[in-house]
């Protein structure tokens, strides 16, 4: 099999952003970037899928900025074969970012797409199940288990109930959920020779596919702060508060 | 002006967020009707909804375990009639929802916790570390809702309940295998009046039943979990609480031996009183705590189940 795994650039995960005073957006100046962790997943899963000898070739794309390229140069170091960096000023939404998407997959005819089940920045859980509608294809989202079976794949997905397990026909778009794996950290020899693996660039504007967001973000603000309360000595002391002055037992 | 509801259901109840959903349909100023794709007690239940007028009603079984090809095939098709599409945003909405707004060409609204305008919402952005006001230039608005942030609609409906999904054409790339549900007489966590949520700190599923579920059982509370002590096997995935899990907002949230990541916090800061216990004094979880105890928990629980009496 042939994958596919988009990656996203985002602000990684440990800071803590802040919203800029004339609400326009968070302050991402001297911010630490980072894959999307749920991409870093989607990377290890097909990583080891090749290592099983059930795909053959990794191919790695990102839409965003320039800088995007340390983010396919990691996936690449942990075991992908190729990048695509299709370079876009400014946010994309996963509206546009599935479409640019159904381009590539029309090009390389990957058999499965894997990816995050949503990128930590905007948290919209969407562009997944946008290429598989556009695509025409199955999907199987928040997946902790996928395996090939016969000419299907059998993805378990964590859903609020508990763990579903359903088969899809191929192609098909997987988003990942965090307890499919843990992602490797690349060794310095991989990073070496991530370096040397093809890595080719696009413009999002090529690609004929209209970029014009349909959400226009009016205002980003904080929200509501919630005070520190007080501490209590002793189990008594908090079942007497919880009780009689909180009265929520 | 006229909004549809996605029900939210186990092919048994009718979730609590779906009764929520409709409050938030009702925000945008139109009629609001609901469309059930399960069994016909759900419909039902759903006409009895407060601010429902109309609900449609998709009984075949090929919707049962709420896939996402043929839902969208079904939602899609009944969508011209529509101005606003909502579903909770529960790993079914998210799953075929997405689906449903790329098929009309639409930039779904996720997961939205305010209602401004009929073109405008509330969503939270970066782990609920702010809050985005957008507004959307589609015609058709596609949105998943975050039900906590919504009560439900208040009074007792008695809308019509119509048959819907004849003749739809179903894709059939994908089959239901299995599932492994997680059986509990507990309250469901994000219906609960009182969570209480174990992290890390607890070591063990054996910790998690001996001094967690008793204090549980006793409040009647609904049992949930930091991410750490999911990936560690202590409780099943559904239990997660936070940013990528469950967001619970219930009357009484308890935190014990959870250090209170941002990644967690998104995911109970809106409860309305945060107890916190962690040998810690420095874990950030105190910070959002309205009653913090600095104590080891395995001396703190058996002590708090004795004091909540018989
Ligand atoms: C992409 C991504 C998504 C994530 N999504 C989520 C999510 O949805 N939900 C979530 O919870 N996390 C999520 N996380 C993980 C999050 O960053 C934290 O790692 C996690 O919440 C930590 O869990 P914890 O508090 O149980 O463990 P720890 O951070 O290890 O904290 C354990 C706490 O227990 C205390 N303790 C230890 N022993 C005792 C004792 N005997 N008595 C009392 N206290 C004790 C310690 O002082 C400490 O504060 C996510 C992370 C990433 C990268």
């Amino acid at each position: 099999m042939k994958v596919l795994v988009p990656v996203k650039r985002v602000v990684d995960y440990n800071v803590k952003v802040r919203v800029k005073p004339d609400q326009s957006g968070v302050d991402l100046a001297n911010v630490k970037m980072s894959m999307n962790p749920f991409d870093e997943i989607a990377v290890e899963e097909a990583v080891r899928l090749k290592e099983a000898g059930t795909v053959e070739e990794i191919v790695v794309v990102s839409i965003g900025p320039e800088k995007a390229q340390d983010q396919i140069r990691q996936a690449l170091a942990m075991g992908a074969d190729r990048g695509l960096l299709i370079t876009a000023e400014g946010e994309v939404e996963s509206l546009a970012v599935a479409k640019l998407l159904k381009a590539v997959c029309e090009e390389e005819k990957p058999d499965v797409v894997l990816l995050g089940k949503q990128a930590i920045d905007d948290d919209r859980n969407q562009t997944g199940q946008m290429l598989a509608a556009l695509m025409g294809w199955s999907q199987g989202t928040f997946a902790s288990k996928v395996e090939k079976d016969g000419d299907k794949l059998h993805v378990t997905r964590e859903v609020d109930g508990g763990l579903q397990t359903i088969a899809l026909s191929l192609p098909a778009v997987v988003t990942t959920d965090l307890r499919l794996n843990e992602p490797r950290y690349a060794s310095l020899p991989n990073i070496m020779k991530a370096k040397k693996k093809p890595l080719d660039k696009k413009a999002a504007s090529e690609f004929g596919v209209d970029l014009t967001p349909r959400l226009e973000t009016l205002k980003v603000t904080e929200p509501p702060k919630r005070e520190a309360g007080i501490k209590v000595e002793s189990v008594e002391e908090l079942v007497d508060k919880l009780k009689n002055e909180a009265g929520v037992l | 002006m006229t909004a549809l509801v996605i029900a939210e259901h186990d092919g048994e109840h009718l979730s609590d967020a779906t009764a929520k959903t409709v409050t938030a349909a009702t925000k945008l100023g139109g009629d609001v009707h609901v469309l059930v794709a399960g069994p016909d007690a759900i419909a039902q239940a759903a006409s009895k909804l407060g601010g429902v007028t109309k609900v449609l009603h998709a009984g075949d079984d090929a919707y049962a375990k709420q896939l996402a090809e043929p839902m969208a095939a079904l939602i899609v098709g009944l969508a011209g009639d529509y101005d606003a599409i909502l579903a909770p945003a529960g790993t079914d909405g998210k799953n075929f929802l997405p689906r449903v707004a790329a098929l009309l060409d639409v930039m779904q609204i996720s997961a939205i916790t305010g209602v401004e305008g009929p073109d405008t919402f509330l969503r939270p952005i970066y782990a609920g570390n702010a809050v985005a006001t957008v507004k959307s230039s589609d015609a058709k608005k596609v949105i998943t809702v975050q039900a906590t942030a919504f009560e439900a609609p208040s009074g007792e409906g008695s809308a019509p309940v119509e048959p819907v999904g004849e003749g739809v054409e179903l894709p059939s790339v994908s089959d239901f295998v299995a599932e492994e549900l997680t059986h509990s007489d507990r309250p469901e966590l994000q219906g609960a009046k009182i969570v209480i949520s174990g992290g890390r700190a607890l070591g063990s599923t054996e910790n998690f039943e001996e001094y967690i579920f008793p204090i549980a059982d006793k409040i009647g509370a609904a049992v949930g979990a930091s991410r750490a002590a999911v990936d560690a096997g202590y409780v099943p995935n559904d239990y997660q609480v936070g940013q990528t899990g469950k967001v619970v907002a219930p009357d009484l949230y308890i935190a014990v031996g959870i250090s209170g990541a941002i990644q967690h916090l998104a995911g109970m800061k809106d409860s309305k009183v945060i107890v916190a216990i962690n040998k810690d004094e420095e874990a950030p979880i105190f910070s959002v705590a309205d009653y913090g105890l600095v104590a080891d928990l395995f001396e703190a629980l058996p002590k708090l189940k004795d004091a909540l009496g018989a």
